[in-house]
């Protein structure tokens, strides 16, 4: 399920044309990652407030989406790129991994509530299947 | 409420008059430990985890996998109402050990595992069947009072 190069530049294309909302995207998605799965904010019990739509939840989702960002950055080398952010997760933070694909779809909603013209189906595809080899790289070092 | 047959209930009866829950209890979680390295997070306060050797030679490890087999009890002996026998077990998880419940599903599944091994043949397609069944009831239950 590698990404052909029309689709990394759909990507690429896709981003850029959502990097004045990006802030809102991360910070909806995070939100709404811990609003239809509670059991998410099993991670953040050293936060405050862990609700959705609080301060440390959206601010985390802009940091969240801002590495996303830096991935479209390294769409060609992914596992190579995101070596240090997987070791962070998989020694350090150890995330379950399955969360990665909750926390995805939500970015999809996200993305498509803002963006409903640009959000295509062959966009979707493209953005669905990175986001996935997004996964696979951080989740590299884990085991 | 879950069905089951009396067929079902034979075998997870039989499954559970004929374990040795330390054995089990402690292979299981150590299995999960060593497969699902991640699952670690939540044992910081049980000394060396450092490989698989000092995982598989941990006392508090051991003991802990055997508190949580006997924890499935709880469930053998209310099988028609397992959502409520566990519903104060999932608070706790949720609210004070902040366990991922995608966790539980790790541990039936490292459960699994461990229990073939021991049954060989005697783990049988449908053996397999209800205990998944048995164990998916479980897991669904303690991930079921998460807020």
């Amino acid at each position: 399920m590698s990404l052909s190069s029309k689709q990394k530049a759909t990507v690429k294309d896709f981003f850029s044309k959502m990097s004045t909302r990006s802030d809102d995207i991360g910070a909806e998605a995070l939100s709404r990652l811990v609003a239809v799965y509670p059991q998410t904010k099993s991670y953040f019990s050293h936060w405050k407030d862990a609700s959705p739509g609080s301060a440390p939840v959206r601010k985390h989702g802009i940091t969240i989406m801002g590495g996303v960002y830096d991935a479209v950055g390294k769409i060609d080398d992914l596992k190579g790129g995101l070596l240090s952010l997987s070791e962070l997760h998989a020694f350090m933070l150890r995330v379950d991994p399955v969360n990665f694909k909750l926390l995805a779809h939500r970015m999809l909603v996200c993305m498509s509530m803002i963006f409903p013209e640009e959000f295509t189906p062959q966009v979707h595809v493209a953005v669905d299947k990175f986001l996935a080899q997004l996964a696979l790289a951080l989740a590299e070092k884990y085991r | 409420m879950v069905e089951w047959t009396d067929n079902e209930r034979a075998i997870i009866n039989s499954i559970f008059s004929n374990l040795d829950y330390e054995e089990i209890g402690r292979k299981s979680l150590c299995r999960c430990l060593i497969v699902y390295p991640w699952t670690q997070r939540y044992f910081g306060g049980f000394g060396n985890l450092y490989n698989a050797e000092t995982i598989l030679c941990n006392p508090l490890i051991a003991a802990h996998g055997t508190k949580i087999l006997h924890g499935l009890d709880r469930a053998l002996k209310n099988m028609d109402d397992i959502k409520n026998t566990y519903a104060e077990l999932s608070l706790l998880h949720s609210d004070k050990l902040h366990v991922d419940p995608d966790n539980f599903r790790l541990l039936a599944d490292c459960l699994t595992v461990v229990i073939a091994a021991k049954m060989g043949p005697a783990f049988t397609v449908d053996t397999q069947v209800a205990w998944q069944k048995f164990l998916s009831v479980v897991v669904s239950a303690l991930g079921r009072q998460y807020h």
